[in-house]
């Protein structure tokens, strides 16, 4: 039984999604749509955004995977306190990152300085893209993925370990098949949240056509100069986000 | 492949030394709660002891003093495969990789392990099975596919936990069968509620409560033993020792009643007319369950070809039911007829079982 009052409550806060995506819809201009989101500039950013999201969602989960495990089964002290630092980009402002980032890998920053001298120079880069999108999409793969593997629990490792599977063999037959559909729908989620990122990009990578200016930065820009453009590119970002949230739930349901 | 455990573990009072001789089948036989699982996991290397040492032929598996380990061989490299009450098959792997994981694990080839599998397969009777998913067998498949993964591994040490608990009555006679098959020989510590596992499966059996070992011998001794009634107890099942009378067609007790039932030969045979019959004067036990003896006042007439005149010892609760003590027999009733027949300590009442629900067996 759902009380009156609530399922009205409820139609409001869905209102509150979906009328805004309605109201931008209705101001695509249709006639011109093509033209608009096939310019070489739009082009540039949207290609620019999905290879920065594929590497960065990549990235994820190589640094992801341990990460979920340990926090998932490991016992040691400020084990509480790690699961709530990786969990923090999820809390912050994106620009707070941006700024954080500039300080580790900028010029002057902690490891900037070492790794200028060393030729290499993150900031305002590809590779400054790619970092601020993994820092803010990086806590998503995370808590899906150390979820499903508490859900799963340890009954089928015992067993693959007495069998006499290394850990390694066990972690790659056994643990991470059984969470596929949590390490699927966490991939899937940092790879929105990737596709998305603005602030911190913004901050940490600034905006070079076809270098770090993805596409919601292109959209920002566009905003000013074409307005028609952003709202065809926008409208491009709000697809690939259903489509992409469609592909998770369809998959889940699936296993 | 001999075993030799010793173990010191204050948070679950458990104080045990077990030796497992090379290919013996030691039947771990205890209530819910006397540290069976707790040994078989400090041997799998799943639980260290607080003082302990478990040596598998030279090599020492565990050794902790004081809560320092000395030495330590994580479960992967011990070679001691352990087999649960739930058979825990990979639902993401067909049965036939189930198998072949351990010989995988060991780096076989696909090609080895999976014909490795087939051979167990075929073994456990399912060659048909392979390609299934473990969700599409029964439990008593699914527990047969568990024991051949186990053996499939080559451990030098096979634990079982309770491996037909959780499986229907009607299929583990099937599965012990297997088991007694495949367990000869090799290096084997069962535990079990059930002293029926205790006495087709085990060479000898260790009695565990309260985490200790309470008693230890050969099965056929430690059953036929006036001290055995405890073991019969915690297994809740009636055991009468006797000879085999093939005038009868029964088994005669010491005590001269005569036992009628199911003849069971050492599960060699699957048809019954593959069974040795007994001579006459052949060691036997009878075994059936309390739940299957009804309590009356004076001699049954009609079908129950087993009655016998006792005296009641003791009334005890037993779950749901009243367990009538009448020395090592017993019999579990509802409070309602314990009620209608009034029975108290020194009464003189008649067990009757149906020749149906007790299992003969030599012993």
């Amino acid at each position: 039984m759902i009380p009156r009052w609530v399922a009205a409550v409820a139609a409001v806060g869905a209102l509150l999604v979906v009328l805004p995506l309605a109201a931008m819809a209705a101001r695509v201009n249709w006639a011109d749509f093509w033209t608009l989101i096939t310019s070489e500039s739009s082009v540039a950013a949207l290609l620019l955004s999905l290879r920065t999201s594929a590497v960065s969602t990549l990235l994820c989960l190589v640094v992801g995977v341990p990460l979920a495990l340990v926090l998932a089964r490991a016992r040691f002290a400020g084990i509480d306190l790690l699961r709530s630092l990786v969990l923090v980009p999820l809390v912050l402002p994106p620009v707070v990152g941006g700024i954080a980032l500039l300080y580790t890998f900028g010029r002057r920053g902690l490891l900037g300085e070492s790794l200028e001298l060393a030729g290499i120079q993150i900031a305002f880069s590809t590779a400054a893209v790619v970092l601020a999108q993994t820092f803010v999409a990086l806590p998503f793969l995370v808590i899906s993925l150390e979820g499903a593997i508490r859900t799963a629990g340890t009954r089928y490792d015992v067993v693959a370990a007495t069998l006499g599977a290394r850990p390694t063999t066990v972690l790659f037959r056994v643990t991470l098949p059984l969470v596929w559909p949590g390490l699927l729908s966490g991939t899937v989620l940092s790879f929105a949240r990737c596709l998305g990122e603005f602030g911190a990009t913004i901050t940490f990578a600034g905006s070079l056509q076809g270098v770090t200016r993805t596409l919601p930065l292109e959209i920002y820009l566009q905003r000013e100069t074409d307005p028609d453009a952003a709202v065809a590119l926008s409208f491009v970002l709000v697809a690939v986000a259903v489509l992409v949230i469609g592909l998770t739930r369809r998959s889940r349901s699936a296993l | 492949m001999s075993l030799s455990l010793s173990a010191h573990l204050p948070e679950r009072d458990v104080q045990v030394d077990l030796e497992v001789a090379d290919g013996e089948t030691v039947a771990l036989l205890g209530p819910n709660g006397a540290g069976k699982s707790t040994l078989l996991a400090i041997a799998a290397g799943l639980l260290r002891p607080q003082d302990g040492r478990v040596t598998l032929d030279d090599r020492t598996l565990t050794h902790v003093e004081a809560g320092r380990t000395r030495a330590w061989v994580p479960p992967h490299a011990r070679q001691v495969a352990l087999l649960a009450q739930d058979p825990l098959l990979f639902p993401h792997l067909s049965v036939r990789h189930n198998i072949a994981f351990g010989p995988r694990s060991r780096g076989a080839s696909r090609r080895t392990a999976a014909l490795e599998a087939d051979r167990w397969l075929d073994r456990i009777g399912l060659p048909d099975l392979g390609g299934r998913r473990p969700s599409a067998v029964s439990g008593g498949q699914a527990q047969r596919v568990a024991v051949a993964r186990a053996l499939a591994a080559e451990p030098r040490l096979l634990l079982l936990d309770e491996p037909m608990a959780a499986l229907d009555v009607d299929v583990t006679p099937a599965l012990r069968h297997l088991l007694r098959e495949v367990l000869a020989d090799r290096t084997v510590v069962i535990a079990t509620h059930d002293v029926l596992d205790a006495l087709l499966l085990a060479d000898r059996v260790v009695v565990l409560d309260g985490g200790r070992v309470v008693e230890h011998g050969p099965t056929r001794e430690v059953l036929s033993r006036p001290r055995s009634a405890f073991a019969a107890r915690i297994a809740g099942l009636n055991i009468t020792p006797g000879t085999w009378s093939a005038d009868d067609d029964a088994v005669r007790t010491t005590a001269g009643d005569l036992v009628h039932g199911r003849l069971h030969d050492d599960g060699g045979g699957a048809e019954p007319a593959d069974r040795a019959v007994p001579v006459t004067g052949t060691p036997m036990v009878a075994a059936f369950r309390p739940a299957t003896v009804s309590v009356f006042p004076a001699r049954a007439t009609g079908s129950p070809r087993n009655s016998w005149p006792v005296t009641v010892t003791a009334l005890e609760p037993q779950g749901d039911l009243v367990r009538v003590r009448a020395g090592r027999l017993s019999a579990d009733i509802t409070p309602q007829a314990a009620a209608d027949l009034a029975i108290t300590p020194g009464d003189e009442v008649w067990f009757t079982v149906k020749a149906t629900e007790v299992d003969l067996y030599p012993a």
